[in-house]
């Protein structure tokens, strides 16, 4: 039933001289990557669970908050100084864990499954495979966080309306932090990528993402204190909040610092990935 | 065209591929041949730069495979174990592959229908069978029209048919001019499609070779000839390059150089009475095993020794 094609045509095929011009460039790998991401099934269910986790928990958050006001009972400690910014924003601990993951599984999961040979075959050079993976998937991370905490704080700021919790898009600082908590997941999505490409599995990729993310902050806290002021406010986890933490104290970094602490653990991340993608063999 | 250049991988202290020497041409199906563990992959992937080579070099066309420009035209490969994501469909997987190169969606029909995927082009690859994950794995590397294709061991899982399939396509590449390169750890398939044998043994080259002279070295064709006169017989049939065994005493003797006709005639010529006569060709399978016996040996020995020794 299959007969050949090639083998029809015993006359040498003209095909030889006249070939088509084909050639890896820096945007078609791009566009592969990104094909590759929609092509998959985990994308769009893990994608869509990060967005649920931010809009979902930022809505129950600020309804808790509201319900325990309307109570009458004295507040809780935390809830004092909550403000509707940091109440939408209280999903971003579930929603870096569903993008980090994916982030992971992006790169791991072409070592795991062996998709990697066919990838580095297309592509021998390798780095533009992984600054590929990273800038496709980190902008992609990107707007749906952005778009999520966005949708989190319309709902939040109407729940809360009239409450000492009561904030605007117009306020100072909101617009600047809700974009920066967009900022802080997209590159929470590119380490991701990065640890995935660095350890070549989704197990210690995921590991090592939930280690650094939130296992250190605790360890941290058993150090002396006078170590922890000087350690904690450069943690992955810390320089990140305060890239969407509205207001700032004297231990947490400001926005700018906090972005700049936290590209540099980014860019820490990548380096390592780009190093055993060049050095050891697939 | 493929040019290795004492080609070495080592791992550790094991030599996986030992300064291999060899030329893949164009126009010719070219068989890897060697035992499981050989280096066959291993030296496959170095080709493609999956692997970096521990000394010497390989070059495909004339640079280094990640030089090229449009890698996936100079070189299509099928490697051993699938490198595919089972959650993708083939057409998605075939299509990421294109994009890389600007290769056009025609591209990939075409070499959908080629490999007679069309039915399941759209669902997971994860769900293929063994021969419909082959025939994806040779649609990728025919999908960049590439100049050398190489694939190690097709044939692994494929029923009659897709066998069948295989050996005419690559015919039909190398008639086209490409360079085929194949590697197998079967003499008989390989016999079948394969003009020239490049065969290895624990990572060295054994033979770089074609299936007749391969043949011819292992001892070629032998007749058995038995008669009550073997003493005179010998006498008659001894002549340049021809060699003659039997236990004295023995009414049979084993000729080779000599075919059975001539052995008839000559006996018929001065009367000596024959009993049995018959050829036996020797088989490419008994040939490849002479040639790899060895091989084989070391491995077995290797392990005995202390490690620190066995190089």
């Amino acid at each position: 039933m299959s007969t050949v094609t090639v083998t029809g045509s015993p006359a040498p095929a003209p095909a030889r001289t006249a070939r088509p011009e084909y050639k890896v460039t820096g945007r078609r790998v791009l566009r592969s990557e990104w094909a590759k991401l929609w092509s998959l099934r985990s994308t769009w269910i893990t994608l869509g669970l990060g967005l649920l986790f931010l809009v979902a928990f930022g809505v129950i958050a600020a309804a808790h908050y509201k319900s325990e006001l309307d109570s009458g009972r004295p507040l809780h400690r935390d809830d004092v100084a909550a403000t509707a910014l940091s109440l939408s924003v209280f999903g971003t601990n579930f929603a870096q864990l569903a993008l980090g993951v994916l982030g992971v599984l992006i790169t791991a999961g072409e070592y795991s499954t062996g998709m990697i040979r066919s990838t580095l075959a297309a592509v021998p050079r390798r780095l533009p495979v992984l600054w590929s993976k990273a800038s496709v998937f980190g902008l992609v991370a990107l707007v749906v966080a952005t778009a999520g905490v966005f949708v989190a704080f319309t709902i939040d700021s109407g729940i809360v309306s009239g409450t000492p919790a009561a904030l605007t898009m117009s306020h100072s600082g909101v617009v600047r932090s809700l974009f920066g908590a967009g900022l802080y997941l997209g590159l929470v999505g590119v380490i991701g990528t990065a640890l995935g490409a660095l350890l070549r599995s989704v197990a210690g990729g995921i590991s090592v993402l939930v280690a650094s993310l939130m296992l250190v902050p605790g360890l941290i806290s058993l150090l002396p204190s006078s170590w922890q002021d000087n350690i904690s406010p450069y943690l992955p986890s810390n320089a990140g909040e305060s890239m969407f933490a509205l207001t700032h104290d004297a231990t947490s970094l400001s926005p700018g610092a906090g972005l700049a602490v936290f590209l540099g653990w980014t860019v820490l991340a990548l380096a390592g990935a780009a190093y055993r993608l060049v050095r050891t063999d697939a | 065209m493929i040019e290795a250049h004492q080609l070495t991988k080592r791992y550790g202290e094991k030599t996986a591929v030992d300064r291999l020497d060899f030329t893949v041409k164009p126009g010719t199906v070219t068989g890897f041949l060697g035992p499981n563990g050989a280096g066959k992959s291993t030296t496959m992937r170095m080709i493609v730069g999956l692997d970096a080579p521990s000394g010497g070099s390989v070059a495909v066309n004339g640079k280094a495979y990640a030089r090229h420009t449009a890698p996936l035209q100079e070189v299509g490969a099928l490697l051993e174990a699938k490198s595919i994501h089972p959650g993708r469909s083939a057409f998605d997987h075939l299509m990421a592959q294109a994009h890389t190169h600007g290769i056009p969606r025609r591209r990939v029909e075409s070499v959908i229908e080629l490999t007679g995927l069309q039915s399941v082009a759209k669902k997971r690859a994860g769900a293929f069978s063994l021969g419909m994950g082959q025939r994806l794995g040779i649609a990728a590397a025919l999908l960049g029209d590439p100049a050398t294709v190489m694939l190690d061991e097709p044939v692994n899982g494929l029923d009659p048919e897709g066998v069948l399939w295989i050996r005419n396509l690559l015919t039909g590449l190398a008639a086209d001019g490409r360079t085929v390169f194949v590697s197998s750890h079967l003499m008989s398939e390989m016999a079948l499609v394969a003009d020239h044998l490049i065969v290895v043994g624990r990572g060295r080259l054994l033979a770089d070779t074609t299936v007749r002279d391969l043949v011819r070295q292992a001892g070629g064709d032998t007749v058995t000839v038995a008669s009550d006169q073997a003493a005179r017989l010998r006498e008659v049939l001894a002549g340049p390059g021809v060699e003659i065994t039997g236990a004295s005493g023995s009414e049979e003797l084993q000729v080779t150089g000599l075919t059975a006709r001539t052995i008839g005639l000559r006996a018929a010529e001065h009367g000596i009475p024959l009993f049995e006569l018959s050829s036996r060709t020797v088989s490419l399978e008994e040939a490849f095993m002479d040639l790899t016996r060895d091989a084989v040996e070391y491995h077995a020995t290797a392990t005995v020794e202390t490690p620190g020794r066995a190089a």
